[in-house]
């Protein structure tokens, strides 16, 4: 690694003091007088059309102020995916609609002075349906006969609504009929994984108010504060230039706080009252009508050679996108794209998608995004051949996981709703990870060995994963940066920290580039009034994409100071000039002037003008962190209790900037995977209604549920990324499925195919082994 | 009808509605450092001190703590004096989104009150009921076992 004074080292995160001394910072931290408070109505049935609806009563309840449906609201079709523009996913929603596609659709908002009224009210509205066949299984959708969940014309961007298909992806390199043919293994097998919800512990909220020129101010709980403001603008129908979107600090988003679903009610309904509104989703709410994970089944197909080397892949992915198509195609895309390139030695590979719509919630972006569901299958198929071949996991990922300098055809074949971009590795640690990720675990000793005690069985299972850092040549960043007196830094950028750190990371790449101190850097993120643009946080693009362009901006004020500096020194060469402990020195005559006289002489004596720099990001790399996964599990034969002992995650994100974020975000990524692999799961009743929704019944872990964990970060240099730095934030929810999985085969000999591992099925499998 | 309840050290008197919770009433009054949403009890983000044990806030009738003493965060620690709880969550890279952070570190409050050297199980069963999204917990274990040290030292 270089030497750097700031990058790498744990800096204490800016905000964490003024968190755990509970400074009002959140959303719903202020509160307005005359406040309008919304609630919503949800449909009681998965597919249904409103015959009638009657608002009268509810209208007239003492303290609403007004009453929201599709009879009294623009109809303007659109997607609540806070993706980019074009957005890659379907136009299929509006703000309220007269169809009802789930249980949770929304039929109605009323604002009224409290909440208690506004849910008083909602019970007022009186509401007939005609009730439609539903279809609440993945499978069924695409049956010859099925009801049309989509059937209304405006529909815009899915891909054959008649079938209930929102998105279809067919990529073909070689022939993979004939890799398999040539292979002299080839192993198959299909796993399934389930809905499940991303659980910030901040559910959604959002304040709207008028400012005093007439413009809507949005404060909202967002990971996409640009995109709200752009769909805002386009649901309401009024220019972005009427919008002003400010986003304080963020209790969290994994993904589902990418969406557009409280803003535009809060908005319309303050545009509409001119008074301010609030909407803040119950827990339940945030189960049932939120966003949630794809449910996938995915297949995959692996011939390989009699050494190991894989000839051919074939993934197949049945993909459940809920109601509407949000994230359905770029969560589809991810799933091969983030995954097939890893196994970049077979000249064969196929992926297919079908991404259908059903009567179910709706999936959305969560962490992962989709890689995440890809290799829940694909590690353990690895595993499946490398057992057809007497050859250990660790041989079989060696000798074919892509390496420093190698491309996979994947990249370009496999975009994000277009075509992609080819991707060369720059810096690949994977060898080094499988090591020491395999010696920290215990595997020589402890793999294949089945240690007994009682009825309980230990195992041990590994998986290697790639993703990726933003979207290449669509994400794009922006930061300014300008001087004052005391040689501090005003850092107005438009990235989006939901807690991971981003904000810190940025202080830390401003005082590297410019000599000063993290703490110089006061830093104001995200308001689209006084921010430039950014994508937002999504798709692993924090550290690289508004990390690296808060270095371009500091790189330019680099520049500007040595202009100063060149003309007080007299000196033309900047590269005699050492910028570092807040001063310039001259290492030819050893002249040295300060930041601060430099910006006292500019602000206030000679030639004056403001040092400010705005700077863009945007990249053809996506730079793939790598990551090792090892898991030592204990099986309950007796219960099918499957009990986490101890887990490793070997992972090289290039340099890490601030390594104790890095491993928080490695550790907090990993365990909500493993909450993924082992506990969470919607239950649905026959109707289609969530059951349990709340966190008594569906069940994150606690302090209790964590094994001993152990992250082992090794440090690689990517050019591409600020200061060498790669995405971290994604990659390690991916293991745990897997992982684990492997490990019960190592265990039990056996597979379980659905997830999650929860013990009535664990047991169920033993059985039918006896 | 009024309760009294003594806030941070300061005596408050609140109207309340029949049935109402403590969050609310404390979030209606400006308390906003107590964050909630569950209101099932099962979360732990909107914990409390009451009369030095804690509590969940969202569970807890507010008519029933009348005459209580009610700490919350801000009462442990401020910005320009922390607690070292609240210095060692930040060192450990405990603070993630912050959202839950207040209603952990009242409990780890209440553990170290009662158990000046805990184990790392001990701090487990003590913060079980204190769901965490974002860290995975083990930099909050690790900052409460260094406060533990600070507090033993004396750095508090």
């Amino acid at each position: 690694m270089k030497d750097f004074k700031h990058i790498g080292t744990s800096t204490d995160k800016i905000d964490a003091l003024s968190l755990a001394t509970g400074q009002s910072m959140f959303v719903d931290d202020i509160s307005f007088p005359n406040m309008l408070h919304i609630k919503f109505l949800y449909s009681p049935h998965a597919h249904a059309i409103i015959e009638n609806i009657d608002t009268t009563l509810a209208e007239k309840y003492p303290g609403v102020e007004m009453v929201l449906t599709y009879k009294n609201t623009s109809r303007i079709i659109h997607t609540t995916a806070g993706q980019g523009w074009p957005e890659p996913s379907p136009y299929d929603t509006y703000m309220f609609n007269r169809k009802m596609r789930y249980i949770g659709d929304r039929v109605a908002a009323v604002a009224a002075e409290t909440e208690e009224i506004a849910q008083e009210a909602l019970k007022l509205i009186k509401v007939q349906y005609k009730v439609l066949p539903a279809i609440l299984d993945m499978e069924d959708a695409i049956k010859d006969g099925a009801p049309i969940i989509h059937d209304e014309p405006e529909i815009k961007g899915a891909y054959d609504p008649q079938r209930n298909l929102a998105a279809h992806i067919l990529v073909k390199v070689g022939d993979v009929e004939k890799g398999f043919a040539e292979s002299d293994v080839v192993a198959e097998d299909t796993f399934e994984v389930p809905y499940a919800q991303h659980c910030p512990i901040e559910p959604h909220v959002a304040i709207t108010y008028l400012d005093e020129y007439g413009r809507i101010v949005i404060r909202t709980s967002t990971q996409v504060p640009f995109h709200v403001r752009r769909i805002v603008a386009q649901v309401l129908d009024i220019p972005v230039q009427k919008i002003r979107v400010i986003k304080p600090r963020i209790g969290g988003g994994f993904g589902v706080k990418q969406e557009i679903i409280l803003e535009d009610v809060c908005a319309y309904i303050t545009m509409k009252t001119g008074k301010p509104t609030r909407a803040l989703y119950t827990r339940e709410e945030e189960f049932i009508s939120s966003r949630t994970r794809h449910q996938m089944k995915v297949n995959v197909k692996i011939g390989a050679k009699k050494d190991g080397t894989f000839n051919a892949v074939r993934m197949y992915v049945l993909s459940n996108t809920g109601a509407y198509g949000t994230h359905a195609l770029t969560v589809a895309s991810n799933a091969g794209s983030k995954t097939l390139p890893l196994y970049n030695k077979a000249p064969n590979v196929e992926y297919i998608a079908d991404v259908v719509y059903t009567n179910l919630p709706v999936a959305g972006a969560y962490r992962g995004y989709g890689a995440t569901q890809g290799y829940a299958c694909l590690e353990q198929v690895v595993d499946e051949v490398a057992h057809k071949l007497e050859l250990t996991p660790l041989e079989i990922r060696k000798k074919n996981h892509i390496k420093s300098g190698e491309t996979s055809p994947i990249f370009r074949a496999l975009g994000e709703g277009r075509e992609g971009v080819t991707q060369y590795m720059q810096s690949c640690a994977l060898d080094e990870l499988i090591e020491k990720g395999a010696k920290e675990i215990g595997w020589f000793e402890k793999h294949g060995k089945r240690t007994r005690n009682g009825s309980k069985v230990r195992g041990i299972g590994m998986s290697i994963h790639m993703q990726g850092s933003a979207i290449p040549l669509v994400d794009m960043g922006a930061a300014t940066l300008k001087m004052n007196e005391d040689a501090s830094f005003n850092l107005m950028y438009g990235g989006t920290d939901l807690g991971t750190g981003l904000d810190t990371i940025a202080a830390q790449i401003v005082a590297e580039t410019l000599g000063i101190k993290p703490e110089q850097v006061i830093v104001y993120a995200a308001d689209t009034d006084l921010t430039p643009f950014d994508v937002g946080a999504y798709a692993s693009s924090g550290t690289f994409i508004s990390g690296g362009a808060v270095l371009r901006a500091a790189m330019k004020i680099r520049e500007q100071i040595f202009e100063v500096v060149r003309e007080m020194f007299g000196e033309q060469d900047e590269r005699d000039f050492a910028l570092e402990d807040g001063k310039v020195t001259s290492k030819k005559t050893g002249k040295s002037v300060t930041l601060s006289e430099i910006a006292y002489q500019t602000l206030y004596v000679k030639n004056q003008h403001q040092i400010a720099a705005t700077g863009s990001m945007v990249s053809p790399y996506s730079p793939p962190p790598f990551a090792a996964h090892f898991v030592e599990i204990e099986v309950d034969e007796e219960t099918g209790i499957v009990t986490p002992i101890k887990y490793v995650a070997a992972v090289d994100c290039g340099t890490p900037l601030n390594p104790e974020l890095v491993r928080g975000q490695i550790i907090g990524a990993l365990v909500n995977g493993l909450s993924y692999a082992l506990s969470e799961e919607y239950k649905l009743t026959d109707s289609g209604r969530m059951f349990g929704s709340n966190f008594m019944e569906y069940r994150i872990p606690s302090t209790r549920d964590i094994p001993e964990i152990v992250p082992i970060i090794v440090s690689t240099y990517e050019p591409t990324g600020p200061y060498g730095a790669k995405s971290v934030a994604e990659i390690n929810i991916n293991g745990p499925i897997p992982a684990i999985g492997n490990a019960l085969y190592d265990a039990l000999g056996v597979r379980v195919h659905k997830v999650p591992y929860i013990p009535e099925r664990v047991l169920e499998i033993i059985r039918s082994k006896k | 009808m009024k309760v009294r309840y003594s806030i941070n050290g300061k005596k408050k008197e609140f109207e309340i509605e029949a049935g109402e919770v403590l969050l609310d009433v404390l979030r209606r009054n400006g308390y906003f450092e107590v964050k909630g949403n569950c209101y099932m009890g099962t979360c732990g983000t909107c914990t409390v001190l009451i009369d030095g044990l804690p509590y969940t806030s969202c569970t807890m009738l507010a008519a029933k703590v009348d005459g209580s003493e009610i700490t919350t965060i801000k009462g442990i620690g401020t910005l320009q004096n922390p607690h070292p709880l609240q210095k060692a969550f930040v060192e450990k890279g405990a603070v993630q989104c912050g959202f839950c952070t207040p209603g952990t570190i009242l409990v780890a409050y209440a553990l170290l009150k009662s158990n000046p050297d805990p184990t790392d199980d001990d701090i487990k069963k003590m913060l079980d009921g204190n769901l965490c999204r974002c860290t995975g917990y083990v930099q909050q274990i690790e900052a409460i076992k260094l406060a533990a040290k600070m507090l033993k030292k004396g750095d508090g």
